[in-house]
């Protein structure tokens, strides 16, 4: 038999994969980085790198970064809620996660964005927990019913509760870190567990060109120091942020992300990071990040080669679009974005759900979405070889009446060989019409209403409810008081 | 010597090509020969301004020029500045403006591309940075004695500390001696009329216009 191909795409040679990395390492040397946060700037000091103080300008050697890398895990195993079912990020394996830090919600009656509160973050959570082809949860959207300062730590709660799935989150303040750590330790009954059981990725964005705030350079310490994975979220803006050609993109990308990925190692040797991004093909005539653009996907399947070279976990933004709502751009973007993602092998692919930049998320196009993701799952299963010959033996004494409806072998194989569409439109034009000439939009919407009815509440033993919610309710009175929303 | 009109071309030309070296060359030119500058801005290098404007509005030109012409304005205007204050006169001053990007957020494309076209405009521009404190923006509007405060922000998380510094100026007992304006990828129409701003700018043209109706209806105190 011979074994399966797994269908991959690079964009970059080898020789490219080598120039952009050794132009980063020269940056990282001879310009350096902005670093705000002091800690990080004593770290790189006492790792007798040179620092300005005034200027808060930290140089990089190539040695250094290279001492870091070699002590970065080249993949991660990420634990779901209870701590059983594991999920290898690394290697080409591929997770699909909704796209992070939605503040508005796409209203499934009157299809315009809104501000969402808690109960649109709750189902949001639970339906993602129940899509097959999402393997992550992401904390996708602020909920505007808490006061903005416990926004950070209030959406992990929720998506704590209700969701089994290994999460991707980040703090939106250095004090958010706290409380977030304590509620996944809650979880997994401890600290030391929860190092050993990673149950959340925390996302850092460095600010473009080559600087780290204080914020997510404390982020980048703080998880490194507790076991928690960080990814790192590079968000350069081609020709505005960052230079225009996808390479000069390709150099910042990767300096930006070997110097959070040295910030890690120097607090604690070993810790996991994901070499990740959301950089886009800035529009220079809206002033816009389109993250549907196809040079947007270039340099993300390209740092993500980059950062397969670099022997690093990855992850992009991708699957996403900049739709308002549900038509033909929502899917052709979302449906590239994911295909291509899958076949770049990236670990992390956060996006789902998403429209409007990285706006807006939707009930609807997360369901959407899951059959996109399905379908991309498919494809990097290839064509096996299932028998052997692969059909000479299905042609045996063929005949004019032969058919294959009705043989042993297409029972046997059709349901693994094949999908059946979910929400796609696959009816006769007389049967789509009988139907009530739905969109996907409308199918979408039903889907989501019988899910939400139907789906079992999936929330943890009442003790450790209890104790998130104490957890939870501690930050927000020691952040002014004001009460927590009532959970539906 | 070279007849006027040809030179005001000139001067708009260095404007459309996004020239900062030639306009300020020729700004330069203009003061050394004790030109009358209120006429040199005005038919010269206002001309290229609004020159620059009708390609935008054709689709012809896009961000690189519009923000390379906003930086050759302004590396006039900041020569002809001393001896327009000096003299008194108006120059092209069409009210101050503090700006910056919220304090938790570095990223200042965005306010760095107002900033540009504001000051190109004529607007005295007090540019904060970026991860600006609420107070550190009211602050500095009452030490410049400025007209307008904006406020930037491109992540949907920081944001959220645009309603800060409404909020911190109505505290302050200072809401009315300034008008708020505010922008930043995540941010709307409707936001900007729920936290109690006076304008939003969807872009940075946009921005201008909002700044120059809200600089022209205020009345200073």
């Amino acid at each position: 038999m011979i074994p399966v191909l797994r269908p991959k795409v690079e964009l970059l040679s080898r020789d490219y994969v080598e120039k952009v990395i050794g132009e980063a390492l020269g940056l990282l040397e001879r310009e350096g980085v902005f670093v705000e946060n002091a800690e990080a700037r004593l770290l790189f000091r006492e790792a007798g790198m040179p620092v300005d103080e005034t200027t808060q300008r930290v140089r990089l050697t190539p040695h250094l970064v290279e001492d870091a890398l070699a002590s970065t895990p080249p993949s991660i195993r990420m634990y779901d809620r209870a701590g059983s079912r594991e999920f290898t990020v690394g290697g080409d394996e591929v997770h699909f996660d909704p796209g992070s830090g939605a503040i508005r919600m796409l209203d499934s009656v009157t299809q315009r964005e809104r501000k969402a509160a808690t109960i649109d973050v709750v189902r949001l959570t639970r339906l993602t927990d129940a899509c097959e082809h999402i393997h992550f949860q992401s904390t996708a959207l602020i909920s505007a019913d808490v006061p903005e300062i416990v926004a950070d730590s209030y959406r992990l709660y929720l998506g704590l509760l209700y969701s089994t799935k290994p999460i991707v989150t980040g703090t939106f303040r250095t004090a958010g870190f706290k409380p977030m750590l304590d509620m996944l330790a809650a979880v997994r009954g401890g600290a030391e567990e929860l190092r050993r059981r990673p149950l959340a990725i925390f996302d850092a964005c460095p600010s473009p060109p080559l600087k780290w705030s204080n914020l997510t350079a404390q982020s980048l310490i703080d998880s490194a120091r507790a076991g928690v994975p960080s990814e790192l979220i590079s968000m350069s803006l081609t020709g505005a942020t960052s230079p225009v050609t996808l390479g000069g993109a390709l150099v910042q990308h990767t300096a930006e992300n070997l110097s959070g990925l040295v910030i890690c190692q120097l607090a604690r040797k070993g810790a996991p990071v994901i070499f990740g991004g959301s950089p886009a093909s800035f529009d220079m005539r809206k002033g816009t990040t389109p993250m549907g653009a196809m040079e947007t996907m270039m340099i993300d399947m390209a740092y993500a080669q980059v950062g397969k070279h670099l022997k690093l976990p990855t992850h992009a933004y991708m699957g996403l679009s900049d739709a308002k709502i549900q038509d033909a751009q929502s899917g052709f973007e979302t449906g590239m974005g994911a295909v291509l993602a899958a076949l770049a092998g990236i670990n992390v692919v956060s996006g789902v759900g998403m429209l409007d930049f990285e706006s807006t998320q939707s009930l609807e196009k997360l369901l959407i979405d899951n059959d996109i993701c399905g379908m991309a799952y498919r494809l990097l299963d290839g064509v096996a070889q299932r028998d052997e010959p692969l059909a000479a033996h299905l042609f045996d004494g063929i005949r004019p009446d032969t058919q294959f409806l009705t043989m042993r072998h297409t029972r046997k194989w059709y349901r693994i060989e094949h999908q059946l569409a979910n929400l796609a439109d696959r009816d006769t034009y007389d049967a789509w019409e009988a139907a009530g000439r739905t969109s996907i939009g409308d199918r979408a919407a039903e889907q989501a209403r019988t899910m939400l009815a139907a789906l079992p509440p999936n929330l943890p033993d009442p003790a450790l409810q209890k104790e998130l919610r104490e957890i939870m309710e501690a930050d927000a009175r020691s952040n002014g008081g004001a009460g927590l929303p009532d959970l539906p | 010597m070279e007849d006027m009109n040809t030179r005001y071309a000139r001067m708009a030309e260095a404007v459309v090509a996004g020239d900062a070296e030639a306009a300020a060359g020729l700004a330069r030119q203009a003061l050394d020969e004790r030109l009358d500058l209120q006429a040199v801005i005005e038919q010269g290098y206002i001309p290229g301004l609004r020159r620059v404007g009708d390609l935008w509005e054709a689709g012809e030109y896009f961000l690189p020029e519009l923000i390379s012409s906003a930086a050759a304005m302004k590396a006039a205007l900041a020569v002809f500045r001393p001896a327009l204050e000096a003299s008194g006169a108006a120059g092209l001053s069409r009210g101050r403006i503090v700006i910056g990007t919220i304090e938790g957020d570095i990223h200042d494309i965005g306010k760095n591309l107002v900033a540009s076209m504001l000051s190109a405009n004529g607007f005295d521009v007090v540019d904060l940075g970026s991860d600006v404190k609420a107070d550190r923006f009211i602050d500095a509007a009452v030490e410049t004695r400025a007209d307008l405060i904006c406020l930037s922000a491109l992540l949907t998380t920081t944001m959220l500390g645009q309603r800060r510094v409404v909020e911190r100026l109505r505290e302050r007992g200072l809401r009315d001696r300034f008008k708020v304006l505010v922008g930043g990828a995540p941010v709307s129409r409707a936001w900007a009329a729920e936290i109690g701003a006076d304008g939003y700018g969807e872009n940075a043209l946009a921005a201008v216009k909002q700044a120059a109706a809200l600089a022209a209806a205020k009345v200073t105190p």
